[in-house]
């Protein structure tokens, strides 16, 4: 007996397989090769037995998971626990949780100069504010553009591609784009000296240079969710919304009684799709303003970054413990998110 | 038959592997100018002398020498040698060339700078230094003319040259009366002249004194004086200079370094007057500017010591050193190149002047200056000051704060260093 193997159906031999009729040429270049593939799968499965032999298949993606998903996360947490500016975890002290003591050590968290990393907690609420204002904007905007592209707009197809066409650039374009519209010799500036309004350095003031950075992350995304929502709004069956016609509901009463109800579950998904993509802001924004002025556009990713690989010395141990925080709250939303998708697909 | 074919395959083999056998040198290299240009000109003829050695100039931006190198370098996959500017923060890694050069010769010629190299109880000859620069200002003498303002002296005061500065810019209406780089080396030699020690009575390093400085700069780039836009609109410890602003006129104070000399002459022509006036004085009674540049190492991981060796001590020589100076512009770290003098190549008579003030103002720099250019925690420091002085300009931190907070990252970085 051969474990499992010995209960499983013998395999068919090369000869019992049945052909299609008039053999293409392109079956009869396969058919030899697949023939040839099928002897060692044949003795796999009288080796291992049937059910054994899903592991043959899924071998090569799991090595190359593991390589390259699994491997990474336990390296990180092994840098996490070490100290040091060297590179090599070999040459790096063991510290424990040193790292994590020290990423939270405040006096007051909601006050990032009363914390011993004042940089990272910086980073924290410039993140959520960032994420707040970003998401709630973008999710906003994006349903009432799905809205008005749903409708029988004229130019509908054009609107829709210029839509999403600023999902298609680099982030680096997008920011070099505003950086150029924005900066003090910039396109706007000129504008608004031109009608007499007059410039501002909009890139040197925190508050103007963290708003821009929402609007130029809005206006980068929203068209990937508008698609999404788009999507959405045209599985709704149109009979619910004829028969609200008939009703005679109000377009306000229909958007609230039946848009958002049976948009909801891709609402959802959008939202958490867009709260995990906010949290990783890095590139658009770090091109547009370096984190500055100061560090009011310093987002976590940012802190990770500088302090395990563009500061000096080099604080990887920090630096890990900073990129394990952030991948537990990615690993909340992505519960969250996985949550709702079996919720919606359960009905 | 066999035999023949065996023979035949290992004959053809081997000859097809011949180029491959030559010893190859990597040679990773940044420029500020044309430099990595004229260094693998100057090499072919290394090469030529050397048959069967051949270097590699890999050009690189100078971003990839200051976060890529080091991680390549602990992984044991740099390359055979580099052109840096982290001087003492790299020595771990450097090939001793002792044993292989005329040390004292090394000695005569190049002095102070091998001393940047040098680290604890690594004390050998690791570095050619190939560019000599020191920070100074640069100054729009039209800019000064059309106001009717005379220039301060070679004594001026940074406040002289402020309130000079901003007498030009309104009565010319230029948007900024001064700049000075976004960077920590930049503002050393202003703080030595404000007061600042840097190191502590151990030799360790430190900002003690560096919050007179602080708070002046702070006040200048709230009240104008100097252009926000270069320390307050980047964020981290991100580089940023005012070259343009300087070119394009809008600036009339601009306080960069000697590297910047061939840029000038290139890109203002003769559009307007512009001259190097050095490092102004401070309240400490220094006028220093801080020296700094780049140099040559080996490291100790190389396959081929004795070549790397044989390629950095043909660039020390004095007729390839002077040569390459003239070629690229720079000011000679060379003692030898130095006293005779450099005729830099293709320098208009102005950037021939500029030059030569900013080779005027060595004496001046300070002592602590030249010590903190070879501390290998430099890079750190630079990196801490850029960064919380931003956060006080634009109102993070309060000029204290900014100031405690320095103290405390550097004890960190000392500590992590350990």
């Amino acid at each position: 007996m051969r474990g499992q193997g010995a209960s499983a159906p013998a395999p068919l031999s090369p000869a019992h397989i049945a052909r299609p009729r008039g053999d293409s040429l392109a079956l009869r270049v396969i058919a030899p090769v697949m023939r040839l593939v099928e002897i060692p799968m044949v003795a796999c499965q009288r080796l291992l037995g049937i059910n054994r032999l899903a592991w043959v298949f899924l071998a090569p993606n799991l090595v190359l998971f593991g390589l390259f998903a699994f491997l990474p996360v336990i390296l990180n947490i092994a840098y996490a626990t070490t100290g040091g500016a060297d590179v090599l975890l070999a040459d790096r002290p063991y510290v424990g949780v040193r790292n994590f003591a020290l990423l939270g050590d405040c006096a007051n968290y909601l006050d990032p100069n009363s914390c011993r990393e004042d940089k990272f907690w910086r980073a924290v609420w410039n993140t959520t504010w960032f994420v707040t204002l970003q998401v709630g904007i973008m999710v906003g905007f994006s349903l009432l553009t799905a809205i008005i592209l749903n409708r029988e707009i004229r130019a509908r197809g054009f609107f829709r591609a210029v839509f999403f066409f600023p999902v298609l650039l680099s982030p680096v374009v997008v920011a070099l784009i505003w950086k150029w519209i924005l900066q003090r010799e910039g396109v706007l500036n000129a504008f608004l000296d031109w009608t007499g309004v007059g410039g501002y350095n909009w890139l040197v003031d925190a508050d103007w240079a963290f708003g821009w950075s929402v609007f130029l992350s809005v206006w980068a995304h929203m068209g990937f969710y508008t698609l999404i929502l788009l999507a959405g709004l045209q599985a709704i069956p149109r009979d619910v919304y004829e028969a609200a016609t008939m009703d005679r509901a109000s377009p306000w009463r229909v958007f609230r009684r039946i848009t958002l109800p049976l948009l909801s579950p891709t609402m959802l998904v959008v939202l958490v799709l867009a709260l995990i993509k906010g949290v990783q802001t890095f590139d658009e924004v770090y091109a547009f303003t370096g984190g500055g002025p100061g560090t009011a556009t310093t987002f976590i990713i940012q802190y990770i970054y500088e302090e395990g690989f563009a500061g000096a010395p080099r604080l990887f141990g920090l630096a890990a413990a900073a990129s394990l925080l952030v991948a537990g709250v990615l690993v909340v939303l992505t519960l969250v998110q996985l949550w709702l998708n079996r919720r919606s697909a359960n009905g | 038959m066999t035999n023949l074919k065996l023979f035949g395959t290992t004959a053809l083999a081997l000859t097809l592997a011949a180029p491959a056998m030559a010893q190859e040198i990597r040679f990773m290299c940044y420029s500020d100018g044309n430099e990595c240009e004229v260094y693998d000109d100057v090499l072919s003829r290394f090469e030529a002398a050397n048959p069967g050695v051949d270097v590699i100039v890999d050009v690189v931006p100078y971003q990839a020498i200051l976060e890529n190198l080091p991680v390549q370098l602990a992984a044991g996959t740099g390359p055979d040698m580099a052109k840096i500017t982290d001087l003492g923060g790299l020595n771990q890694y450097y090939l001793d060339l002792t044993s292989h050069i005329d040390t004292g010769y090394w000695d005569n010629s190049f002095g102070g700078t091998l001393g940047w190299y040098r680290v604890g109880e690594r004390q050998g000859y690791y570095g050619l230094h190939s560019q000599l620069t020191i920070t100074g200002a640069f100054v729009n003498a039209t800019l000064f003319e059309q106001a009717g303002v005379a220039l301060p002296g070679p004594t001026a005061t940074w406040d002289d040259w402020a309130a000079a500065s901003r007498a030009v810019a309104e009565a010319t209406g230029t948007p900024f009366p001064m700049a000075i780089d976004r960077s920590g080396h930049r503002v050393a030699g202003p703080a030595i002249s404000y007061g600042a020690q840097y190191f502590d009575a151990d030799g360790n390093g430190s900002f003690a004194g560096f919050d007179a400085f602080a708070e002046a700069f702070v006040g200048w780039n709230n009240d104008g004086t100097f252009a926000r836009d270069v320390w307050a609109s980047q964020g981290g410890a991100t580089y940023q200079d005012a070259a343009q602003e300087f070119i394009n006129g809008q600036l009339v104070f601009y306080y960069s370094g000697s590297w910047q000399v061939g840029r000038m002459d290139s890109q203002v022509g003769d559009l307007f007057d512009w001259q190097v006036v050095g490092s102004p004085c401070g309240p400490a009674g220094a006028c220093s500017g801080m020296p700094g540049g780049a140099g040559i190492v080996g490291f100790e991981q190389t396959q081929h010591p004795e070549i790397v060796a044989a390629v950095i001590d043909y660039l020390a020589q004095e007729d390839v050193y002077a040569e390459v100076a003239a070629r690229t512009r720079n000011l000679p770290a060379h003692l030898g190149v130095a006293s005779k003098g450099v005729q830099f190549e293709g320098a208009s008579p102005a950037a021939q002047a500029a030059l030569n003030a900013f080779a005027a103002d060595l004496p001046d720099v300070s002592p602590i200056a030249f010590a903190y250019q070879g501390y290998p925690m430099n890079r750190a420091m630079f990196g801490i000051t850029v960064e919380r002085l931003s956060q006080a300009i634009v109102g993070e931190l309060s000029v204290a704060d900014a100031a405690a907070r320095m103290g405390d990252d550097l004890a960190a970085a000392l500590a992590e260093s350990k």
